[in-house]
């Protein structure tokens, strides 16, 4: 986007105005959750935010732990951007922008302590429930990391652990036992900056135009559990505390969502 | 004798029998197949006398000579600009073209356009391989400085610029914006924001009910409507 | 012959239940979804647009592109492994001369038209599905097309042959064979068609007679969901 372009989004802005008719820098488009969207998969959501839509699916293998965690299960979070989501999505290994989303959710998820990684552990060192769960775009237009990171929280509510004898895992046949999650609901909210404006939620034009963004994952008991800076233009500490600010009022927002 | 199959005004799908018998013509977007005459393409059926048509309804644009078009310079090169005109192939505009004062050899070229400027312009010439050549030297052929873009669907661009202009003419005149509309689906608004607002979704509106009837009147009632 | 009924109550010579959506993915210059029974297909195409390397262009017509996926948690067994399998690039590659019959690229030379089919949720007959989605997608895109595609999987399972197999039939206890059946709706001539397993020569003029009434009825929806969207606007 070029630099007049630029100037006359913020113009907008400056009146209230998006380029996709919300009247609120600071509200979300009509966001909607579905789970159960794969039925092969573990667990599985859809989260839509206005056209931008996102799935996330959780399979569920046996495999050995990291030797420095023997007697912990294992969480593991791919992104993939596909290229039917966008025209400007190549096919081929994920970029910096799929392993940022991957890497974002995957702290959110870790460091809130959301899933109860020991009770996954089944023999140390040997046999532990590892959890995959793999972000797909289906169409991008904007926001697709907050949208990410609520369908990972909603497929992972949804999970249910398959029928395992001990020795290998029968896929297909589902348990009623649910992933063992404690109530911090992790949930991600990237505020953006440009020129003088904070907002939420960008669309495709938003987007481009972009001076620096915040990404704030934060829990029910108020607390951050993850936090990523992106953009090329830095933030003023005062900037930092005011989109901390922002990120958890809309949180409870998106909360009650799932 | 013949006889049609579809019907005018049908929305008619690729590889549908239209109608059937050698007396009929298949125009745009048809084929004969034997007896039969083809659909090519998604879109509407036009029938007239015994010639059939179909006005699309998608599709990518192509660049076709005389189209007003609205081009994003991507690159410079010796001779003057590449454009991007949203489409599977670029323009040139060559600086014969771009403006009439001279350029001296070694000239500063971004003084005219740089690079993510918009411009409104025309497309002179296209080779069979669909090399596209451009000007600047027409009405309404300028640097689209501010405003914002919008893309909509090429084939929609004729019901958005209505009959002689009508319909663009009702949409500046009702939201006082200034508006460009390219044949290659680009769209270049400026005026006021709340007004850019009411002629996008007004757009919006008539890409959506461009085949129906009386598109000029919902319009108007939507603009008068919504004031 | 022992398979006298089928494991989902099917008839022989019926496909499972069928749904479809032109016009899915907003980004995409054409799209649609596509679904038998729990097997779901989404296609995207993009283009004709730019194409480079500058190598792969023909200056005579257009080029197809199709990229086949299924998504990681897709699968009935364990997770799939992103980027790629020598399974989906030749499904890619099959898929591609299944729908190139169908398409008149002649008036965009040096152009690339992109497909892309991505599967969320399978249960056997996956590229079947995706040509179905494919198809659909490519008129939505607006691009000419001479006859329209539709695909549909055969199969012989201990001794019957039965349309459009599901997993379990694939991997019923007894001899199978799967053949995938790709046709031009008009002509009725065959642009895809593989087999594993094994059938007799008068096995053969059934199968394709049970693959053309498959088609048929999956050509019938295609068209019905492709004129709906049109209809309504968009």
């Amino acid at each position: 986007m070029n630099k007049e372009l630029k100037q006359h989004l913020i113009l907008a802005l400056d009146k209230q105005v998006r380029y996709d008719g919300r009247k609120d820098k600071l509200a979300y488009r009509d966001i909607k959750v579905k789970t159960g969207i794969s039925v092969n998969a573990e667990g599985s959501a859809e989260v839509t935010l206005g056209k931008t839509r996102v799935y996330a699916g959780v399979k569920m293998a046996i495999e050995e732990p990291f030797p420095d965690k023997p007697d912990n299960g294992m969480l593991m979070v791919g992104a993939e951007l596909l290229p039917l989501s966008n025209p400007n999505f190549e096919s081929g290994p994920p970029g910096i922008w799929a392993t940022e989303i991957a890497r974002v959710v995957d702290r959110g998820i870790r460091e809130s302590g959301l899933i109860d990684l020991p009770t996954l552990c089944l023999e140390p060192g040997k046999k532990v429930w590892a959890v995959l769960i793999d972000i797909v775009t289906i169409n991008d237009e904007g926001n697709l990391l907050d949208a990410a990171a609520l369908a990972v929280y909603a497929a992972l509510q949804n999970t249910v652990f398959p029928k395992f004898d001990g020795e290998t895992v029968e896929y297909g046949v589902k348990t009623d036992k649910k992933l063992p999650l404690n109530d911090k609901k992790p949930i991600a909210v990237t505020v953006y900056k440009v020129a003088n404006h904070f907002f939420v939620d960008p669309n495709t034009d938003e987007e481009k135009a972009y001076d620096a963004r915040l990404t704030v994952v934060t829990s029910d008991d108020n607390t951050i559990c993850a936090m990523q800076k992106g953009g090329e233009t830095p933030l003023t500490q005062k900037e930092v505390e005011d989109m901390v600010g922002i990120a958890m009022d809309k949180g409870k927002e998106l909360r009650k969502l799932v | 004798m013949g006889k049609m199959i579809a019907n005018d005004k049908d929305i008619v799908v690729p590889g549908e029998n239209l109608a059937e018998g050698m007396d009929f013509l298949p125009g745009f977007g048809t084929y004969r197949d034997g007896d039969n005459i083809v659909a090519l393409m998604v879109g509407q059926l036009r029938i007239s006398g015994r010639a059939l048509k179909i006005v699309p309804l998608s599709g990518k644009y192509v660049p076709k000579k005389d189209d007003l078009v609205i081009g994003n310079v991507t690159d410079i090169t010796f001779n003057g600009w590449l454009m991007d005109v949203n489409s599977a192939y670029h323009a040139m505009l060559p600086m014969k073209d771009a403006t009439s004062d001279f350029i001296t050899r070694g000239a500063d070229l971004t003084k005219y356009f740089k690079i993510g400027d918009w411009v409104a312009t025309q497309i002179t010439n296209v080779t069979s391989q669909k090399l596209a050549d451009a000007t600047m030297k027409g009405p309404g052929l300028k640097k689209l400085t501010g405003g914002r873009i919008i893309y909509v669907s090429p084939s929609k661009v004729p019901r958005i610029i209505g009959r002689q202009g009508s319909m663009v003419s009702l949409l500046k005149n009702t939201t006082g914006c200034r508006i460009v509309v390219g044949q290659n689906g680009v769209v270049w608004v400026d005026g006021d924001p709340q007004k850019e607002q009411l002629a996008k979704d007004a757009i919006r509106l008539i890409e959506q009910e461009a085949h129906t009837q009386g598109l000029t009147e919902k319009i108007q009632a939507f603009l008068g409507g919504s004031k | 012959m022992t398979y006298t009924k089928r494991l989902d109550g099917r008839e022989m010579d019926q496909c499972r239940e069928m749904e479809a959506k032109a016009g899915v993915i907003g980004r995409a210059d054409g799209s649609a979804m596509f679904r038998t029974g729990k097997t779901i297909a989404y296609a995207a195409v993009y283009g004709p647009r730019n194409l480079f390397p500058r190598f792969l262009q023909n200056p005579e017509k257009g080029i197809l592109r199709v990229n086949y996926n299924m998504m990681p948690f897709s699968s009935k067994g364990e997770r799939v492994r992103p980027g790629g399998s020598r399974r989906s690039k030749e499904i890619a590659f099959v898929t591609k001369n299944a729908l190139l019959p169908a398409l008149d690229l002649s008036e965009f030379p040096n152009s690339v038209v992109d497909v892309f089919i991505e599967l969320p949720q399978t249960d056997a007959g996956t590229r079947c599905a995706g040509i179905n989605a494919a198809a659909i997608a490519l008129a939505d895109a607006g691009i000419p097309m001479k006859d329209f595609v539709a695909s549909v999987s055969v199969g012989k399972v201990d001794g019957t042959v039965v349309l459009d197999l599901t997993y379990d039939e694939e991997a019923y206890d007894g001899p199978v064979a799967d053949i995938p059946i790709a046709m031009l709706t008009r002509s009725g001539e065959v642009t895809l068609l593989q087999m594993d397993g094994e059938v007799n020569k008068e096995d053969m003029k059934k199968i394709l007679q049970l693959g053309q009434k498959g088609i048929n009825d999956i050509h019938k929806l295609q068209v019905k969901v492709l004129k709906e969207k049109y209809q309504s606007g968009e």
